[in-house]
């Protein structure tokens, strides 16, 4: 047993700090932390930047697909370095969830298809999963697709779509038999955005973002081509790709950050005449949340250790999703704490900006990333079905 | 002891509810909420003329309806339930509250002004670096040949953008250039030397930073006497905060239970999951532990001040903690459609969470419970005295 990252471990850290350093785009710079709007080109942008540097877009992918084909631990270390430099990260859809089901799932035409430029950012994607029916119970989902010729006419509804305004594609679960099983009459489809009969409405949350969105099929014809895997076979997609997703849903690299910034307002903020980072019962908290950050980060390191090995990632990332958003949601928390009367200052106001902000520049966001975290435990399988996964499939419940 | 609402006090809510369920609804609560002024002066005014609840707590002689803190309770919980973003807390309860403790001619118009619908009051107390602290005031106070000119910031004054005079706490220089205690003044919201930087803020109210600039001023009361009275009319606002956060809870809760019957996943309604059953009665706890602190508060109001100051910080710490278990569960439970815009809940725990930071949050009360020395009063002593509210004798699932 060893807790240390080998020497090629550490230089590769070295290199990946370097490069995002020298290559990241200044312009892009701070902007997630200041609350600026990222854009469709932004997303694009850095992951083309990363692209270039030997598929690092795609940090597990196998470089027979371009990807960089890191190790497990060196993937951890990437995501921790682009973390600590606060970084626009590269969006899941593409890199996490789609691309391996095509270069699992797919035709040698499919992958040759889809995969250079998901890989290359040249494709936007999004995810037409949940519907409003079918959210922690998604195989009862009913958007359907009926065969016609060489295509499928796909009618229903996906809904809580992120980014779709932005999207080029969709990936979708449609039922396409309706008399099967739930799970046994499911497809994965492959849907150009630019169809005609695809309608895309925005959906407002609590923090006033539009993110998620309600997308809609109407007599879309989807040529039978795009459709990964067997007809009916979508739900061995779906498991796979959620299983994936999981993956580094802890967040342990941005909650790293969090706290960073959550004791830089304690250093500033005043509470009963001393900086609040000197205040003993503020001190335990943080002291609280930093401890089950460690808890979380090295029971990832333990789940890497094993996937190293050549064991897949097993229900055990239910936990590192369960309770790496539980931190998530705590720093917000903490954060609201810290910066006190100057949260209620909305950053967004009167049908614009508050520019420049009303109280300190760290206030204007926190009450928005409170209300908006709140999502974290709902969405990527909400956090009461990670413990029937767990219940069930690690005690045997 | 006695937990149950007079005549006068049913005949209150049951007015007020009526009114609300009538004329209030949440459709028309976003578009006011969403637009200039963000707020609707017809709706105050039919809170003063059709409902006279303006005057509901003041003393007959100052043409009010003599319900006290009691009223306040019953008020604000009725507005909390129907998400009301108008400002009776800060102008009837707040700053008339304030008043009717400082006394004197000039805060007796006033309230007769606030009690008719004449004037919006607001007090400005909280400056960019004085967190919850009452007592944490530069604002500087000077007298001129013509009386008395104000210097200062006043930080986040919810409902300042609709106010018509702002009441400002200063502090008046020595002639040593020492300070003194902290005074109460009287400006015009459009005043010379008066300026105001409006915003929303995360309930969808609005806000402003108030800025002094050589602003003439009245003095009402004592000069640096204000401190004590500041106190004590903001531990009344505390309990009545108590009691709008009271509303918005018991709605939220009552809201999640409809949705876990309603909602189907899994081929039966969610509600009939042991979790979900269990963070359903959790949260149900958690409100009727925050109703219970509320009439302690309320009902302590008239209590010497260590007293007061710890009944009331213990109902905000229990009340903050509820918020949280209640509207973060409600959400939770709520899955995705609870993290939109669209729905009431949403709102509804975005105005919990700004009463959870309000006059101090869950930390602030906590400590402040801890420094104040007397013993929260025992059960029979306070309540026994006052001819006491409230709604139900028992807790109830069913409690509206």
């Amino acid at each position: 047993m060893n807790l240390d990252f080998s020497p090629e471990d550490l230089a590769f850290r070295d290199e990946v700090r370097a490069f995002i350093a020298d290559n990241y785009p200044p312009e892009l710079a701070g902007k997630a932390e200041e609350g600026r709007e990222i854009g469709r080109e932004d997303f694009l942008k850095w992951h083309r930047i990363l692209a270039e540097r030997g598929g690092w877009s795609a940090p597990g992918w196998p470089v027979d697909y371009g990807g960089a084909g890191f190790t497990p631990v060196q993937r951890y270390l990437f995501g921790e370095e682009m973390a600590r430099a606060d970084t626009i990260p590269v969006l899941p859809f593409g890199i996490n969830m789609v691309g391996p089901v095509i270069y699992t799932f797919g035709t040698p035409e499919q992958k040759a298809r889809w995969l250079p430029p998901t890989l290359n950012g040249e494709i936007f994607w999004c995810q037409g999963y949940s519907e409003p029916g079918a959210g922690s119970d998604l195989a009862s989902l009913k958007c359907k697709a009926v065969r016609d010729g060489e295509d499928y006419v796909v009618n229903g509804q996906k809904t809580w779509t992120t980014l779709a305004q932005h999207a080029d594609w969709i990936f979708c679960l449609v039922r396409t038999d309706p008399d099967a099983k739930a799970q046994e009459g499911i497809s994965f489809l492959l849907i150009d955005m630019r169809t005609p009969g695809i309608t895309v409405r925005p959906i407002i949350t609590l923090g006033g973002e539009h993110e998620v969105n309600e997308v809609w099929f109407e007599d879309v014809r989807v040529p039978v081509a795009n459709r990964i895997h067997e007809e009916n076979k979508g739900w061995t997609c779906a498991k796979f790709l959620l299983a994936h997703e999981r993956t580094g849903i802890a967040g342990v690299a941005r909650s790293k950050r969090g706290v960073e910034k959550l004791k830089r307002i304690a250093d500033t903020e005043v509470s009963l005449g001393a900086p609040l980072s000197s205040d003993p019962i503020f001190v335990r908290k943080m002291a609280e949340l930093e401890i089950d950050l460690l808890a979380l980060e090295y029971t990832e390191l333990r789940t890497l250790a094993r996937e190293s090995s050549g064991e897949g990632p097993g229900p055990e990332s239910s936990l590192l999703k369960i309770k790496g958003t539980e931190i998530q949601q705590r720093i917000t928390e903490l954060a609201m704490e810290a910066v006190g009367p100057y949260a209620q200052a909305n950053f967004r106001s009167l049908g614009g900006d508050n520019q420049p902000p009303v109280g300190p520049d760290y206030a204007a966001r926190v009450g928005p990333t409170y209300f908006n975290m709140r999502k974290t435990s709902i969405y990527g399988g909400s956090n009461e079905i990670q413990r029937n996964i767990i219940a069930k499939l690690v005690l045997g419940l | 002891m006695d937990f149950a609402f007079s005549e006068d006090q049913g005949l209150l809510r049951d007015s007020l509810a009526a009114y609300l369920s009538d004329r209030y609804d949440f459709d028309s609560r976003r578009k006011a909420a969403a637009q200039a002024p963000g707020w609707r002066p017809g709706v105050w005014k039919a809170f003063a003329e059709e409902l006279g609840i303006l005057g509901a707590p003041f003393p007959e002689a100052l043409g009010g309806l003599g319900g006290g803190a009691e009223a306040n309770m019953i008020v604000m919980e009725a507005l909390g339930e129907h998400l009301v973003l108008e400002p009776y807390l800060e102008t009837v309860v707040l700053s008339g509250g304030l008043l009717e403790r400082i006394g004197g001619e000039a805060a007796e118009t006033l309230i007769g002004q606030i009690v008719s619908g004449e004037a919006v009051v607001v007090l400005a107390y909280a400056e960019p670096s004085s967190r919850y602290d009452l007592d944490a005031v530069h604002t500087a106070a000077w007298r001129e040949e013509d009386g008395w000119r104000l210097d200062g910031h006043k930080a986040v004054v919810a409902a300042a953008p609709w106010a018509t005079h702002l009441l400002v706490t200063a502090r008046a220089e020595g002639e040593g250039g020492e300070f003194h205690g902290e005074s109460l003044f009287l400006v015009a919201a459009n005043g010379e030397g008066v300026s105001l930087r409006d915003y929303a803020t995360m309930d969808g109210r609005r806000a402003a930073e108030v800025t002094l600039e050589d602003a003439p001023a009245t003095l009402l009361g004592e000069e640096g006497g204000a401190l004590p009275h500041l106190e004590a009319a903001v531990d009344a606002a505390t309990a009545a905060a108590c009691a709008e956060a009271v509303g918005l809870m018991r709605r939220m809760h009552r809201e999640t239970v409809e949705y876990a019957r309603q909602r189907r996943q899994f081929g039966r309604a969610i509600g009939e999951f042991q979790v979900i059953q269990h963070r359903l009665v959790d949260m149900f706890m958690a409100v009727e532990q925050a109703v219970s602190m509320t009439y302690l508060a309320t009902l302590s109001l008239g209590e010497e001040p260590a007293a007061r100051a710890r009944a009331v910080s213990a109902a905000k710490a229990r009340v903050g903690k509820s918020i949280r278990e209640v509207g973060q569960g409600a959400v939770q439970i709520h899955g995705g459609i609870g993290m939109t815009d669209e729905l009431a809940l949403g709102w509804r725990f975005k105005r919990a969470t700004a009463i959870e930071q309000l006059f101090g949050d869950t930390e602030y009360h906590l400590r402040r419970f801890e420094r104040s020395g007397a013993g929260v009063p025992e059960p029979g002593a306070a309540a026994a005295a006052a001819s006491a509210p409230t709604a139900a004798a028992a807790p109830t699932a069913a409690t509206p």
